[in-house]
């Protein structure tokens, strides 16, 4: 199995080439403005070596920071037609709102809001409007939307009333596009419609990205089909990733965790991914991140979206040096020099001393010219990478989920900021192109399957299998090896006052993709 | 004699109403952007006194009853708990003078505002538990056995329930919960109204200018940077029990309660000891265990509150997981428990553990 990892992120394009679970070559280009150009020049970096050139490419699979920023950056959105399948309940909080005015004059088209939905026990809640549906699909034709997003109460557990409302609007309008939020979330209505919102924004931003990224690839001479990585650590196939972008949201930092665990061979660690700007620090269970279970936002608007929990602290490479040589204590960071590191740096013959010239000056790594950096003072240069090891603890602490010491994997461009010895940590583990893990993370993803659901009058045991079951399918229908597939998360909840035993139980298994027949 | 409510004085009600639930209620967020378009649409509410009440005035007892999970999927509609008060207006034959709260803490600390915007009435600065309670017969007025009917139960759907008259509180609890689970699992109701001197008489006083002062205190900690653990223990007079860890969550659903056990890992001071505290949709009882000895350190009525250590923000009985960092501390109780009739309904035997109740500020 040949497979090349690409992270398209904000400052670098990484790739890298794994044949049978070895790295092959890694190369690290610039992103460019129209990201296809960054991904051509890594991708013929990637091509000048031997080993890269010989034999044919399985997969080519792309983690990308892309479509969040274009939410948190408020650019390249559509405008939405929100269509909401839940009345008489919910009248007073329609969709968008809970979103921050700037984002929602961007985002928000026209409102329509019909009765139908489900119940916890999947009855209907209220038969579905479909005439309603016609004539708000017609409004939606007339009045120029394109981009559609549905959300009915329960379409979790139910999702007809979603479906029947995609095929009127097929019917009525065969050119819109269309999100249903039982495709991408979880329970919890506003939450859901939220992501299915977003999600149906950035559909436009979506077509003309993986297009640009298919253009690199066939660029590039390569003959193999695209995946994109999900927020999860596994894949999805362009198609669906043109369908469904907002699954991409966080797959900058599960990538990084991932490829810690598949460079290092260690599945359950602490990992700190060190960039220019911030550290991420994660915890990997089984080989993947442990998820965020609270509400996430992005851009500020709340979601229930897939994604790790991460520790963010303001410290990478770049982080600026403040208070050197004063009276009070040393301070580095949060702000940073970030991508122009290498013409402000004092060892890039700059004038702003960063974390990096401290390390070099401390001996302890070697990036541009040491000389530049030999101004800088021993205590100084100690006191920096004091704070550092200071913030790195306290992060990790934080992260900690049990006592005792536990093994820490350093990986990115700065993980020569963390030091070998730590307060709770049992080792520091260094990898071999560690600073490309994101990349390797991207060409090791795998594909996997959920299910979220509420079963009644069954033992934990058996409501358990039959999620497993269910989310074992969805696996296959999304494009796994079965006899791969392994349960990597399960979470079961009982819930209050309903009747019947009520256990809510969510199942995701992941495994290896099938082989091109 | 009324004080405006402000829109920041309510989103500090969510966040202090959220720390009252002590585990339960289910987030107060649905209810407060209700609130935000309200008072966006040019709605405003008051506050008054308890003590101004007059002797006949009628008060409407409002609560959002059910899962809370299947508020999640239905939202909150502000004119719900507005129509089930009308419902009981309309039975009762009875003209309100106030809405208040069944129970200030959680979701619900927020629904009379929702029902008092709509009917332009006021709000009374009380509720009934002075925190979160699961069972009806679980407020001051069932310990002053004062009348538990009617209640009026309310579906948007158009199904409109009256329970119009049951032998004792523990009965309106069985049947309304009856109609509550055939609606859905949620209802919004409105229970059997109150006079003035019954308000004055038994109901707890200011808990909702309580909880927005606590909501305050940790609102401005965290912008300042500051403890907003310690702003809540100076505000509502409590004690810190313990710091640690969540290491492990067991949760079981009987007899449509959400029961299990919290085990929390000791840090900073702690460490070495662990924290034990069972749940029946709220925290119930907290032992802690240090070596050989297993020590029950606080009970109900007292209010266990599980907090973020960071934010000072409440975790719930339903979202606390494995790993999360969090402070328990305790806040004191209505004195109307503390009395033995108060005991027998929400002491620790009335959920089941056979000990005597002992309060953490007992001297």
């Amino acid at each position: 199995m040949r497979r090349i990892g690409i992270d398209v992120g904000g400052t670098n394009t990484d790739a890298v080439l794994l044949e049978d679970g070895h790295v092959v070559h890694a190369v690290k280009t610039p992103t460019t403005e129209d990201v296809t150009g960054g991904i051509v020049a890594a991708l013929g970096k990637l091509s000048q070596h031997p080993d890269v050139a010989r034999g044919t490419i399985d997969g080519v699979v792309i983690g990308t920071t892309h479509f969040v920023n274009a939410i948190v950056q408020r650019r390249d959105l559509a405008r939405v037609a929100a269509v909401r399948i839940g009345l008489p309940a919910s009248a007073s909080l329609p969709p968008f709102c809970d979103w921050p005015d700037d984002l929602a004059q961007l985002v928000r088209g026209e409102i329509f809001m019909l009765e139908g939905g489900h119940e916890y026990d999947g009855r209907e809640f209220m038969p579905f409007d479909e005439t309603g549906m016609r004539e708000a699909a017609r409004k939606i034709r007339d009045g120029g939307l394109r981009s559609v997003a549905v959300a009915s109460s329960f379409s979790p557990l139910d999702p007809s009333h979603e479906e029947r409302a995609r095929a009127v609007i097929a019917e009525e309008c065969p050119e819109a596009h269309v999100t249903l939020s039982h495709e991408l979330g979880r329970i919890g209505l506003l939450e859901r419609e939220n992501a299915a919102l977003l999600n149906a924004a950035l559909l436009d931003l979506a077509r003309v990205t993986i297009a640009g990224f298919r253009d690199a690839i066939e660029a590039s001479h390569i003959d193999a089909p695209l995946f994109i990585t999900q927020n999860d650590g596994t894949v999805m196939s362009a198609e669906m990733a043109m369908a469904l972008p907002v699954m991409s949201f966080a797959s900058g930092a599960t990538n990084s965790m991932r490829g810690a665990a598949f460079l290092s061979g260690v599945q359950d660690a602490m990992v700190v991914d060190v960039g220019g700007t911030s550290s991420d620090v994660g915890q990997l269970r089984r080989g993947f991140p442990r998820e965020a279970n609270s509400v996430v936002e992005i851009g500020e608007v709340r979601t229930l979206f897939r994604m790790p929990d991460l520790f963010s602290i303001g410290l990478g490479g770049g982080s600026i040096v403040t208070n050197a040589g004063g009276t009070q204590a040393v301070q580095v960071g949060p702000q940073s020099v970030g991508y122009r590191l290498t013409e402000e740096a004092l060892v890039f013959g700059g004038r702003i001393l960063t974390a990096t010239d401290a390390a070099v000056a401390a001996g302890i790594v070697e990036i541009g010219d040491a000389k530049k950096a030999a101004g800088v003072p021993r205590d100084v240069a100690r006191a920096v990478l004091d704070a550092a090891k200071a913030k790195l603890e306290d992060a990790i602490d934080r992260m900690k989920t049990e006592a005792g010491d536990v093994p820490l994997i350093a990986v990115g461009g700065g993980a020569f900021l963390v030091p070998d010895k730590l307060a709770g940590v049992s080792e520091v583990i260094r990898v071999a192109h560690g600073d490309c893990a994101n990349a390797v993370g991207a060409a090791i993803a795998q594909i996997s399957g959920e299910t979220d659901q509420v079963y009644r009058e069954m033992n934990r045991d058996d409501a358990i299998a039959a999620a497993e079951a269910q989310a074992v399918e969805r696996a296959v229908a999304a494009g796994a090896e079965r006899a791969t597939l392994q349960t990597v998360d399960v979470e079961d909840m009982p819930l209050a006052y309903l009747p019947g035993n009520a256990l809510r139980v969510r199942v995701r298994v992941a495994g290896e993709m099938q082989r091109p027949a | 004699m009324f004080t405006l409510i402000t829109l920041d004085d309510i989103e500090a009600l969510a966040v202090g109403a959220w720390i009252l639930g002590t585990g339960g209620g289910g987030s107060p967020y649905l209810g407060l952007l209700n609130m935000r378009r309200l008072y966006a649409e040019g709605h405003r509410v008051e506050l008054m006194s308890p003590l101004d009440l007059a002797d006949d005035d009628r008060v409407a007892v409002v609560s959002n009853m059910g899962a809370p999970l299947v508020d999640q999927e239905r939202l909150r509609d502000s004119r719900n708990v507005a129509r089930a008060v009308e419902m009981q207006q309309d039975y009762s034959g009875v003209k309100f003078r106030a809405v208040m709260s069944l129970e200030i803490g959680g979701g619900n600390g927020i629904q009379p505002l929702m029902a008092a915007a709509h009917l332009g009435l006021p709000v009374v600065d009380a509720d009934l538990m002075g925190r979160a309670y699961p069972e009806a017969q679980m407020t001051s007025v069932a310990v002053g056995d004062l009348r538990p009917y009617p209640c009026a139960l309310y579906d948007p759907r158009g199904l409109e329930s009256i329970v119009t008259e049951v032998p004792s509180w523990k009965w309106m609890e069985r049947v309304s919960r009856k109609i509550c689970v055939e609606m859905g699992s949620i209802a919004s109701t409105c229970k059997a109204p109150r006079t003035g001197s019954e308000v004055k008489e038994w109901g707890i006083h200011f808990t909702v200018s309580k909880a927005i002062g606590i909501g305050k205190r940790v609102r401005e900690a965290q912008r300042r940077h500051e403890d907003p653990i310690a702003a809540i223990l100076d505000e509502a007079r409590g004690k810190q029990l313990f710091r640690g860890k969540v290491v492990d969550v067991a949760r079981r659903a009987t007899e449509g309660f959400l029961r299990g056990r919290c085990v929390i890992e000791g840090l900073d001071e702690d460490r070495g000891a662990t924290l034990e505290i069972a749940f029946q949709n709220e925290w119930v009882v907290a032992w802690r265990m240090e070596g050989d000895e297993r020590k029950p350190i606080a009970m109900s009525p007292d209010l266990i509150c599980v907090l973020d250590t960071v934010s000072g923000n409440a975790f719930g009985t339903e979202t606390i997981r494995y790993g999360m960092r969090v402070t328990v501390v305790a806040l004191p109780a209505p004195p109307v428990f503390l009395t033995p009739k108060g005991l027998e309904h929400v002491g620790p035997r009335a959920f089941g553990y056979d000990l005597d109740f002992r309060s953490v500020f007992e001297e």
